[in-house]
């Protein structure tokens, strides 16, 4: 049992060994030559404009399910014209960012763990480098790139369509006025809130593109091993999402309100 | 001709002198936990000539190629390409090494998401300043190589395993590498179609001159490989004709178990052996 668990404790240090030298490996490849541009570029469109979509249905479902929620229990005190507020607030401070890096774990996560894994498997990853490329600089800047710049703007995106989909809900069913749902909203809307809402997804999409990267570059055991890696990168990507965002909040808060 | 000779000489740094040692395997060990795959392995591979690597499957060769490019580092041993030292250079300092070298991979190891023209010219477009139009063309050349021409702009999932084969052939010796090593490039292809892929590495000792090492379990194509020559005739045309005797020479056999090269020699010397495993190998 013992021996167990030393075996465990050992195979997760030298896990996040591996980790952190592929952190150092990246910070040095996004600050020196070469840099591959078309590769960029490229992600940038496959992480982020390809998770519009789902982004925008999470995002407007979201909001429009708490202000039904937050209707039912603002009639209790008579307050449901603050339903706004409450939805922009909960939207843009945890749901939004939180929603949005869960879609992303599972969506981008996943999708970096099962490519890159697949090029291990099949000796691509050897070829890059027998061909003279650096996998790092070649696979993994681009993708940390995106992840790290798009996971904000699909953030702000999931926000504004939750807050519409609030709106909706709260205009034709908790028939509120427009203009009341609106006001509300920017009378409680705290510059440290918008700040929170900015820098979580960056942070959040760092730890889910690096997750994912990790997991996928050390792939071993075949087509098998694929299958397995991707399903770690999702679970581990979605555990770190919940948890940073736990740090992340107790931080910001300590520092900014 | 001339000009490619010049091309190769300064891609090398060193003009191609002959006999001049281009590959050094000095008592190379390496194990994976406690399995030992090469328990103490030493070679030299001249400038021009072709190594032929045989042995049972998991004997090692593809190992044995995986440390001569640097993706392996051995535990014990030196590794020398082209005079330097390579098994303790940092993965940086390799890439220079392995800009004069070229490999096959086994299942040829095509980048999926990259098209035939993309995969042939990766490390042209990517990793050198040569003007697009240059890589283009020389592109288009080696896949006319090796018979793909209208295939550029395929998909590698669209292709028959042969022809992906092929494909890699063509990627590893678009940048004119001065070594190329092949890991079973003819192995699962029809009699036709090795015979192609055969005759491709024939031409490209002989014409292109390029150092070759081979990887392989189909003994019919390592012999063909080793007792014929390519030779360009008056009208330009390259013909393939059996070798002699002093050419035959060129090409040496190796033979790998439990970690240790227990033959080499050229053809003829491997086919008298009285050896039995050797026997039963080539029965
Ligand atoms: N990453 C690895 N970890 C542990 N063992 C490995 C690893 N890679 C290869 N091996 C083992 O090393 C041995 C040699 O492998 P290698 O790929 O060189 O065989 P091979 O001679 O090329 O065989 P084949 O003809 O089947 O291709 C095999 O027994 C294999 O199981
Ligand atoms: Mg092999």
């Amino acid at each position: 049992m013992i021996a167990l668990i030393e075996d465990w404790l050992k195979r997760a240090s030298l896990d996040v060994q591996e980790y952190v030298r592929l952190l150092g490996a990246t910070a040095r490849g996004m600050v020196t030559q070469p840099i591959y541009r078309h590769d960029i570029i490229e992600q940038f469109d496959a992480i982020g404009v390809a998770s519009l979509t789902v982004v925008l249905l999470t995002g407007f479902f979201t909001g429009a399910v708490l202000a039904l929620q937050s209707g039912l229990t603002l009639d209790q005190f008579g307050a449901r014209p603050v339903v706004g507020r409450l939805v922009s607030a909960s939207m843009i401070k945890e749901l939004g960012p939180v929603l949005t890096g869960l879609m992303l774990s599972g969506r981008v996560g996943s999708g970096i763990a099962a490519e890159l894994g697949s090029m291990v498997v099949t000796d691509q990853i050897s070829a890059l480098r027998a061909l003279g490329t650096d996998p790092i600089r070649k696979l993994v800047v681009p993708r940390v790139l995106a992840g790290v710049l798009m996971a904000p703007v699909l953030t702000v995106v999931s926000d504004f369509v939750g807050i519409v989909g609030g709106w909706i809900v709260a205009r034709y069913q908790l028939q509120v006025a427009t203009g009341l749902y609106w006001s509300s909203i920017w009378q409680a809307l705290y510059m440290q809130d918008i700040w929170m809402g900015l820098i979580k997804p960056f942070v959040l999409g760092f730890v889910i593109v690096t997750i994912a990267c990790h997991v996928g570059l050390r792939t071993t055991g075949g087509t098998q091993g694929v299958g397995k890696s991707t399903t770690e990168a999702v679970v581990a990507g979605s555990v770190g999402v919940i948890a940073v965002d736990f740090f992340v909040t107790r931080v910001l808060i300590s520092l900014m309100y | 001709m001339i000009q490619e000779l010049a091309d190769r000489a300064v891609v090398g740094g060193v003009a191609d002198e002959p006999d001049r040692p281009v590959v050094v395997f000095d008592h190379v060990s390496l194990a994976f936990d406690d399995k030992v795959i090469l328990k103490d392995v030493s070679f030299t591979l001249l400038s021009g000539r072709t190594k032929i690597i045989l042995g049972a499957s998991g004997a090692g060769k593809s190992i044995t190629l995986k440390i001569l490019l640097g993706l392996l580092k051995p535990d014990s041993g030196a590794v020398w390409v082209n005079g330097q030292r390579t098994d303790e250079l940092a993965e940086e300092d390799m890439m220079e090494v392995r800009a004069n070298l070229g490999m096959v991979f086994q299942e040829g190891a095509l980048f999926d998401s990259l098209t035939v023209r993309e995969n042939v010219g990766y490390r042209l477009y990517e990793e050198t300043d040569m003007p697009l139009d240059d890589v283009d063309r020389r592109v288009e050349e080696v896949l006319g190589f090796v018979g793909l021409a209208e295939f550029a702009e395929r998909m590698p999932s669209a292709l028959s395993g042969g022809q992906r084969r092929r494909v890699a052939i063509a990627r590893a010796m678009a940048a004119k590498p001065q070594i190329l090593l092949y890991d079973e490039a003819t192995t699962g292809l029809d009699p036709m179609t090795a015979m192609t892929v055969d005759d491709e590495i024939i031409k490209l000792r002989d014409i292109e001159e390029v150092s070759s090492i081979l990887v392989t379990h189909q003994l019919r194509d390592a012999f063909y490989i080793a007792t014929h020559a390519a030779v360009r005739q008056g009208n330009g045309d390259v013909r393939i004709v059996p070798a002699d005797r002093e050419k035959e020479r060129e090409s040496e056999f190796l033979m790998l178990r439990d970690g240790l090269i227990i033959f080499e020699g050229d053809a003829e010397t491997l086919r008298r052996s009285k050896d039995e495993y050797l026997k039963t190998f080539l029965s």
